[in-house]
């Protein structure tokens, strides 16, 4: 019937591969909200103009392919003598980039809290991180979730470029496994429904989230 | 001519049409009023087959609309329609909006359709507003550009569909005005409508729409003098 | 710190190529854009039909191209459709893969678009007797483009972007195959891709830039 050389050891490989793809993602996500948090903020609070330098370094961050920004990277720290691992460099590279976006994410959450809600806000005597973070946050978390989980997902999927770097995540793992057992197609669709198993999932829970939240407005 | 036969209706289980019949020959003009609700606009949506019917008959010059063979684009050549809401096309200016139809339906040239725009549009009065776009337009000056637009078609029968209630009061009139005009050419027109001063000095034959039939139909001067039906009455003394 | 000297005239004399480069990189870009948007209308026309057929294919392809990485969109293209005869280049792979992409994030835009115009638009355009495809075309579908511009333009950019993993499937004349064969002969490797982000940050910036241009040209009501 349907024969395949690939083995339970070698599904073990792939989820292997797969779990580094999640720890990657995990460390740049986490670093990417914490720093892009902070980027919005300042960018929604302090205008345009003061913000222009920050706004070009995350405007690069965005313009310049992430495979380019890992291999500048690299090359970077090896010229640097820094000695770093491709795992820390892919982490680092992976942070800066998520935090370009989420920073967007976050000017626009704060941005949608109206003027009205923070100046009442302020009356009420609270001071400027007082209502940051019992009024302003909360509300922009709101329209900003759906987004963030979206960039979230992204990077799961970009981290499949650290591959690049000889860092043996899922996508590289499955290439390993192609060319000792040959069978491209097989393998390459085991592994997309692998990706597909960890994103699905929780873009159709941030799709409902977005609904369901957007009902109650 | 067209022909209204016992035609029944229903969205899911509510019914709105129930057993209307109504008979406009050419040259007519047949004003449409009663309650919002009772089902006058789903009813010119069914004669130019916009929506089904389910039973009865409705006849264009002996064409049956709801007949499977019936080809409801030609149709639709002969029968123009006005909406409530402008429907203005926005991505195209007025002149544009009014050529559409002939070129690319009826295959006109663009400067033959133009020319049958422009005049449609001068009768209209937007001689001015040729290559406006349709968001710089008042509400009356986008319903005037949809009559023309409609007419562009040169259709033998015009449905308005309470063309002037989506409008400031103070627009209402330019709007009545270009309908009047086209009752004077002697187009055959139906008209759903609020406005029982147009109803009494413009139609043929005015009729009241009651529960999803049509409760009374006579000329105007019979229709609001001496109402026969008890709702007409209620109705028109609802009005007064 | 610094053991190593910067051999920035390398860089700037290979620029010629690079700019060669550059244009392939468009090339591949702005093909994946005319194909991935012609299939996304397709696509977001499909899904909301009736035919549950042509709207279990359609969601097939917009949610593996939206939950699956970019990079292995572009291997199946490459090694995945050898299983089946099929033997693309690196560059029909590479456009096969970011198309294949473009299609199936913008068809998602094109719906919510579509869904954004009231149908009383397409009800007119059949009241003036034009046919199904008649009244698509010339009505709903310029608005639909109109609404989706500002999306079109992000997705032009990220084509742009996505084209650097040519380098992953051997192709060697867009911006980032020849910088990576300047690298392999000379191993400047910072000095050749610093060039290379420079040129991808221009022309991202030229795209959006032009964007905002023809929109302002073309959408002026």
């Amino acid at each position: 019937m349907f024969h395949t050389a690939l083995s339970l050891s070698d599904l073990l490989f792939l989820l292997k591969g797969a779990s580094v793809t999640v720890a990657v993602t995990v460390v740049a996500v986490l670093f990417g909200t914490a720093l892009g948090l902070a980027f919005g903020i300042i960018k929604a609070q302090f205008g345009w103009l003061a913000t222009v330098p920050l706004t070009f370094v995350l405007d690069v961050l965005r313009s310049v392919p992430l495979l380019i920004q890992l291999i500048l990277a690299n090359a970077f720290q090896s010229i640097a003598g820094l000695g770093l691992s491709p795992f820390l460099v892919a982490c680092v590279v992976l942070s800066l980039y998520t935090s370009a976006y989420c920073a967007e994410i976050v000017r626009g959450g704060i941005e949608a809290v109206p003027a009205v809600t923070r100046r009442a806000a302020r009356s009420l005597g609270m001071t400027w991180r007082q209502d940051m973070t019992n009024v302003t946050l909360p509300m922009a978390l709101r329209v900003a979730l759906p987004g963030w989980i979206g960039l979230a997902l992204g990077v799961m999927k970009d981290s499949a470029l650290v591959l690049w770097l000889g860092i043996i995540e899922l996508l590289r793992s499955s290439q390993i496994l192609v060319t000792r057992l040959q069978e491209p197609l097989f393998i390459l669709l085991v592994v997309g429904a692998i990706y597909f198993l960890m994103s699905y999932p929780i873009a159709r829970l941030g799709g409902r989230l977005e609904r369901r939240w957007r009902e109650n407005d | 001519m067209i022909e209204v036969q016992d035609v029944h209706k229903s969205f899911g289980s509510l019914a709105v049409l129930k057993g209307v019949s109504l008979t406009v020959r050419k040259g007519e003009v047949v004003s449409v009023i009663g309650s919002s609700g009772s089902g006058k606009s789903t009813l010119l949506t069914c004669i130019n087959g916009l929506e089904p019917i389910n039973s009865g008959h409705i006849l264009v010059d002996g064409t049956e609309v709801h007949a499977p063979a019936t080809n409801l684009n030609l149709l639709r050549r002969r029968i123009g329609i006005v909406f409530q809401q402008f429907n203005a096309f926005p991505h195209l200016t007025v002149l544009e909006n009014v050529t559409l139809a002939p070129r690319k339906v009826l295959g006109m040239s663009k400067s033959a359709a133009e020319e049958i725009a422009v005049k449609q549009l001068s009768h209209v009065g937007l001689s001015d507003k040729l290559s406006v776009y349709p968001s710089r337009l008042s509400g009356g000056q986008q319903q005037r550009m949809a009559i023309a637009r409609a007419l562009a078609m040169s259709p033998d029968y015009m449905l308005f569909d309470e063309v002037t209630s989506a409008l400031d009061p103070q627009l209402v009139g330019e709007v009545l005005d270009a309908l009047k005009l086209l009752a004077d050419d002697g187009m055959t027109m139906i008209c759903v409508t609020h406005e029982m001063a147009f109803a009494r000095d413009v139609s043929d034959r005015v009729a009241f729409f009651h529960k999803g039939v049509v409760a009374e139909i006579a000329p105007p001067a019979a229709f609001f003098g001496a109402p026969q039906h008890p709702e007409t009455k209620q109705f028109l003394s609802n009005i007064r | 710190m610094f053991n190593y000297t910067f051999h920035w005239y390398q860089a700037f004399r290979a620029l010629p190529q690079m700019l060669h480069g550059a244009l392939v990189t468009l090339e591949v870009a702005m093909l994946s854009m005319v194909l991935g948007v012609a299939f996304a209308v397709l696509l977001a026309v499909a899904r909301m039909s009736g035919n549950r057929v042509a709207r279990g294919l359609a969601t097939t392809w917009v949610e593996v191209a939206r939950n699956t990485p970019a990079l292995f969109q572009i291997y199946m293209a490459h090694f995945g459709l050898g299983a089946f005869g099929i033997h693309l280049s690196p560059f029909t792979a590479l456009l096969a893969g970011i198309t294949f992409n473009n299609a199936g994030y913008l068809s998602e835009t094109f719906r919510g678009a579509l869904n954004a115009i009231p149908p009383t638009q397409a009800r007119a355009a059949r009241s003036l007797g034009m046919g199904p495809v008649r009244a698509f075309w010339s009505v709903v579908m310029p608005q639909m483009f109109r609404i989706s511009f500002p999306p079109m333009t992000n997705q032009m950019v990220w084509a742009i972007l996505m084209t650097s993993l040519g380098i992953t499937v051997g192709l060697a004349t867009d911006l980032a195959g020849v910088t990576q064969g300047l690298n392999v002969k000379t191993f400047r490797t910072f000095e050749f891709f610093a060039m290379a982000a420079v040129l991808y940050y221009l022309i991202a910036k030229t795209v959006m830039l032009s964007a905002r241009l023809l929109a302002w040209r073309l959408f002026r009501y």
